[in-house]
């Protein structure tokens, strides 16, 4: 498979900041690489990068095997971008807005209002599609704003933060319009800060912390690097504990905490749902009451927490640092 | 030379889109309406009363100066309009097509050109309820206001590129009142030069927005006829001083514009 899109060492400095730090990216066609980090971790830069829209100071990058800044123009025919704030015009209708970019990508009079009709039908905006945007809610404007990066049907997509700000619904509809795309072969570079949504769209996960990635691999492949499943049980009374303690001793390969307040029992363990059932049978032998009882596989936080040292959803002072470096 | 065919191209779809905003925003299209109006009849009755401008009717005077002011005060549109655009984030999604890097901005100085076109017609059928004519000829008077918009059109360019420095479309509206006030009143758009001391004077000589105003009154045939320009250059020579200015701007402001877009970061 070829990459679809390459990067090679990207650097970028806002001043004293160091927004990227000599980060490598590789997306074989037609997969979809989750870029995870917090905010200013360097996402946005890297993807502004890619899409020509910045230069780097050092490295390379080429997108559908064009390179981004010898030819920034060729980059741009081959590819989509749909950006962290919903970049549509609030006056314009939601036909008048892809229709103007039809008509800046030069598919002609007629073809740009027949894509644009066509967008509008498969993102469910039809009915809509002859009001102006600002009529819309946040949703259905993101929506359009997906519409209009796929108005040349661009062979490679670029999404920032794609559902930042939307709500669960809004969101969950988003990821079901993203994953028809990829399945049309699409080759998707998605970026998110939402742990969750890397899980359920991508392909591959890299990680990038200040500037760099740290971890690289499939969200199993992640989770299994961060490590250990836990058993986790509640069980009916406190009496109880001490016996419970004493069963899962048995599959136990680390530490079992207990909490005595909430009867909260949890045991790393080997061998998944196994040693849950295992687990489960030696406690009905006992006579032990179990109120709620779950196998625990880390998230892509406990990953990030394992890998950085720091939540996920921390806004550090970098993150501020670039964002005020970006506006300037 | 099809690059030059791909602006006029790109920039007309942009111009397009900025002229559906005037229908769209009643509010924009009413400041672009009332304000012209409001400046002559408030200009023209005020100070009108007040001020001798020496022999010819001052309201008469003052017309030129109240063109040129609001056409000034038009081009503010330019800079607020791609600041708003840079902050929705409109101008990433232009920079990330294959389009002309130059049409966004040849595109919406060409929508403000409409803008000022409206305001002028307003601010004449205004003028002439209130006593002021043409007292030229047709030729004369639509060089008179073609000089107006090409002075706008070159100011246009110059708040274009701030409105891509500053961060939001406010700042345009403060920081352009800023420039724009001292420019339009140190002038002899509203008093005669003569009435003004020593420094000031002499800015206000030199300064373009005069040579504006001393043209239109001079194509419109607004001056008393015993009327003597002061004996500067820039005033005996008000058109090719205008002229030379909108081009010294232009030559300036649009490649400067041009490259601010090319690398401007949203925000």
């Amino acid at each position: 498979m070829t990459d679809m899109i390459r990067a090679n060492g990207l650097v970028k400095h806002y001043g004293e900041v160091k927004a990227l730090d000599g980060l490598d990216l590789a997306v074989p066609e037609g997969t979809v690489l989750g870029l995870l980090g917090p905010n200013g971790a360097g996402k946005t830069t890297a993807v502004r990068i890619l899409a020509t829209l910045l230069e780097p100071d050092a490295g390379s990058a080429e997108v559908a095997g064009i390179d981004v800044v010898a030819d920034p123009d060729g980059v741009r025919k081959q590819i989509g971008l749909s950006g962290q704030y919903a970049a549509v015009d609030e006056h314009l209708t939601g036909f008048e807005n892809l229709d103007m970019i039809g008509r800046l990508y030069r598919l002609g009079r007629k073809a740009s209002r027949l894509r644009a009709r066509e967008l509008l039908e498969r993102f469910d905006l039809s009915e809509a599609g002859d009001r102006p945007v600002k009529t819309y809610s946040g949703g259905m404007q993101r929506r359009l704003d997906l519409a209009g990066a796929l108005v040349a049907e661009p062979v490679v997509l670029f999404l920032d933060e794609p559902t930042t700000g939307l709500d669960p619904r809004s969101r969950t509809e988003s990821w079901k319009v993203i994953r028809e795309l990829v399945k049309e072969g699409t080759t998707l570079l998605l970026t998110t800060q939402y742990l969750e949504e890397a899980d359920h769209l991508a392909d591959d996960i890299v990680v990038i912390d200040l500037g760099n990635a740290i971890a690289r691999g499939t969200s199993d492949q992640l989770k299994t690097q961060v490590g250990g499943e836990r058993v986790e049980l509640v069980v009916e009374s406190t009496s109880d504990l001490a016996r419970t303690e004493a069963v899962l001793a048995e599959f136990a390969v680390g530490d079992i905490q207990v909490e005595t307040h909430s009867r909260h029992v949890s045991a790393p363990v080997s061998g998944g749902a196994d040693a849950l059932i295992r687990t489960l049978r030696r406690l009905d032998e006992n006579a032990i009451k179990v109120l709620d009882v779950g196998l625990r596989r880390p998230t892509l936080d406990d990953v990030f927490l394992e890998l950085t040292g720091h939540a996920a959803e921390a806004d550090t002072d970098g993150a501020d640092k670039e964002r005020e470096m970006i506006s300037q | 030379m099809t690059e030059v065919l791909d602006v006029f191209a790109d920039g007309a779809v942009v111009t397009k889109r900025n002229l559906i905003k005037i229908i769209r925003v009643p509010e924009v299209l009413v400041w672009v309406l009332i304000s012209p109006i409001m400046f002559v009849l408030l200009f023209g009755y005020v100070f009108g009363s007040a001020i001798d401008a020496g022999g010819v009717s001052y309201r008469e005077f003052l017309m030129g100066g109240i063109f040129v002011q609001t056409v000034v005060f038009g081009a503010t549109f330019t800079g607020a309009g791609m600041a708003e655009d840079m902050q929705k984030g409109i101008i990433d999604r232009f920079r990330s097509l294959p389009m002309s890097r130059s049409a966004v901005l040849f595109g919406r100085t060409a929508s403000d050109i409409v803008y000022n076109v409206l305001s002028i017609v307003i601010m004449a059928g205004t003028g002439l309820l209130i006593g002021w004519r043409v007292r030229t000829s047709i030729l004369e008077a639509l060089a008179g206001f073609a000089l107006l918009l090409l002075f706008s059109y070159a100011f246009s360019w110059v708040m274009g590129y701030i409105g891509l420095l500053v961060p939001s479309p406010e700042v345009v509206n403060n920081a352009s009142f800023m420039v724009i006030m001292p420019l339009t009143f140190v002038a002899n758009t509203f008093v005669p030069l003569e009435s003004l001391p020593g420094v000031l004077r002499t800015f206000a000589e030199w300064n373009p927005v005069s040579a504006v105003a001393q043209a239109v009154r001079e194509l419109f045939g607004n001056l008393p006829a015993d009327y003597v320009a002061p004996d500067v250059w820039s005033l005996q020579n008000p058109v090719l001083y205008t002229l030379i200015w909108v081009a010294i701007i232009l030559a300036i402001f649009v490649p400067l514009a041009v490259r601010q877009y090319k690398r401007a970061a949203s925000r």
